[in-house]
């Protein structure tokens, strides 16, 4: 019987939840990373380790990596520099493990690899030329929060194919391992003026259809995008849903139609709406959605999700799984029909992946 | 010897890493350099590129407040202090 493991990141270290494949009887291990604020933890499904980005206010950022399921782990940040000196590493934000090797993006924005387990790093780009590139890292400019590279999303089948998201300037991918770039922010709605119509977008998520190489979801600062052709445009799928903002975003794991979003308020709250937990459907590639929340708290939940705290595994009915800023983590064992809080009273939560194991 | 003083944070993050040790050194930036050859790594959890010490790593030696350059004397005490900071 398959073991299904979550990891989730929080602002006080990194914890791990085990369950069966009927995902109802949760066992919680943690805290690990000695307490570090986790940005990202990401389970690499090839070799079974467990990486988390973390970042110390007095020891500055590193990865802490598990080789036996988070009983212990080790930290590096050998080679995590910039070699400009102008720019300083502040955090890392994106992380993901595939083709052998992890990549991390960084604030300042920059992708770094690892090819021997995140023992050593080396960087792979900085995006020079792209358009945005002079602005992206001038403190003056930066948004609040400021994650820099935000997200690394990965092509299955080519490892030299990936996309790149920078905060506030949009997606780029490379298909060249980093050499070269282009924007791929084509048909994206901004409700703000831009000097270059090709950046500028601030991309909160982006998921691909495990299903359809082609086929791209994100959540961004202004809506909902679907792209059917791997991100060289993208069509707005808003309508329907109680607000066009969010971070976190899934994509089921079987139906190329399917994805799910967490709306919340735009203003500064960036809570579920009303104080109704709710996550959103569609199953008909965003012409409609659907509100999901039997078991979800009905009123006073002011709950918030960040990018990286939605996951869904790869069970033939899949589980959803979101972490909030609160300290919950909600689980579905029925693709996301209904829903029941699996840890209550954990620190603020960053990330949330799953695993699915033997 | 340099006493040397390490915050608590420190030794988890190293195996057999004390709070406390003697160092040879005759400056604040070599007792660092002796640490890393002993523990790699140690140097990046205390200083950023350059290096210059983290914002949030302070350095005393005998009691005043004390930057990479400062020297040592053989009998100098070492603080290596974790600001108080965050929640």
């Amino acid at each position: 019987m398959p073991q299904i493991v979550l990891l989730v990141g929080t602002r006080k270290g990194c914890f791990v939840l085990e369950s069966d494949a009927d995902r109802k009887d949760w066992n919680v291990r943690g805290p690990f990373c000695d307490g570090w604020p986790v940005y990202n933890a990401v389970h690499d499904p090839a070799s079974g380790a467990l990486y988390a980005a973390a970042a110390s206010e007095w020891h500055g950022a590193g990865v802490w990596h598990s080789n036996d399921l988070g009983e212990t782990w080790t930290l590096s940040s050998e080679g995590l520099t910039h070699s400009d000196p102008t720019l300083r590493l502040s955090k890392i934000t994106g992380l993901t493990a595939a083709h052998g090797r992890v990549l991390a993006g960084t604030e300042a924005a920059g992708i770094f690899e690892s090819t021997n387990g995140a023992a050593t790093w080396s960087l792979l780009s900085t995006l020079d030329g792209q358009p945005g590139r002079d602005d992206w890292n001038d403190p003056a400019k930066q948004p609040p929060g400021h994650l820099g590279l935000a997200a690394i999303l990965p092509h299955p089948d080519e490892p030299a194919r990936f996309w790149a998201v920078i905060q506030g300037y949009g997606i780029f991918e490379t298909i060249d391992d980093g050499a070269s770039w282009a924007p791929r922010n084509r048909g994206l709605r901004a409700d703000w003026p831009l000097e270059d119509p090709e950046v500028g977008y601030c991309v909160h998520k982006l998921v691909m259809s495990p299903v359809d190489r082609n086929r791209l979801y994100q959540q961004n600062h202004v809506g909902m995008h679907r792209s059917d052709d791997a991100g060289r445009s993208w069509t707005e799928i808003t309508e329907g849903l109680p607000t066009e903002f969010g971070f976190a975003a899934a994509a089921h794991p079987h139906d190329r139609e399917s994805f799910y979003v967490i709306p919340l308020d735009p203003g500064h709250g960036r809570c579920m709406p009303g104080g109704r937990a709710s996550v959103w459907r569609t199953s008909d590639a965003g012409s409609t959605w659907r509100r999901l929340d039997r078991g979800l708290p009905e009123r006073d939940a002011h709950l918030g999700v960040l990018r990286e705290g939605m996951a869904v595994d790869s069970l033939d009915v899949p589980g959803l799984y979101f972490g909030t800023s609160t300290g919950q983590v909600f689980a579905s064992n029925d693709e996301g029909e209904s829903w029941s809080e699996i840890a209550g009273y954990l620190p603020a939560i960053s990330s949330v992946d799953v695993a699915v194991l033997g | 010897m340099a006493d040397l003083h390490l915050p608590s944070t420190l030794p988890p993050l190293f195996p057999d890493l004390p709070r406390r040790l003697d160092v040879d050194a005759t400056s604040v930036r070599e007792a660092i350099d002796r640490l890393d050859e002993r523990w790699p790594g140690l140097r990046d959890r205390l200083c950023e590129p350059g290096p210059v010490l983290r914002p949030h790593i302070n350095v005393y030696v005998d009691r005043e407040r004390a930057g990479l350059e400062t020297p040592l004397e053989p009998r100098s005490r070492v603080d290596v202090l974790a600001a108080i900071s965050g929640g």
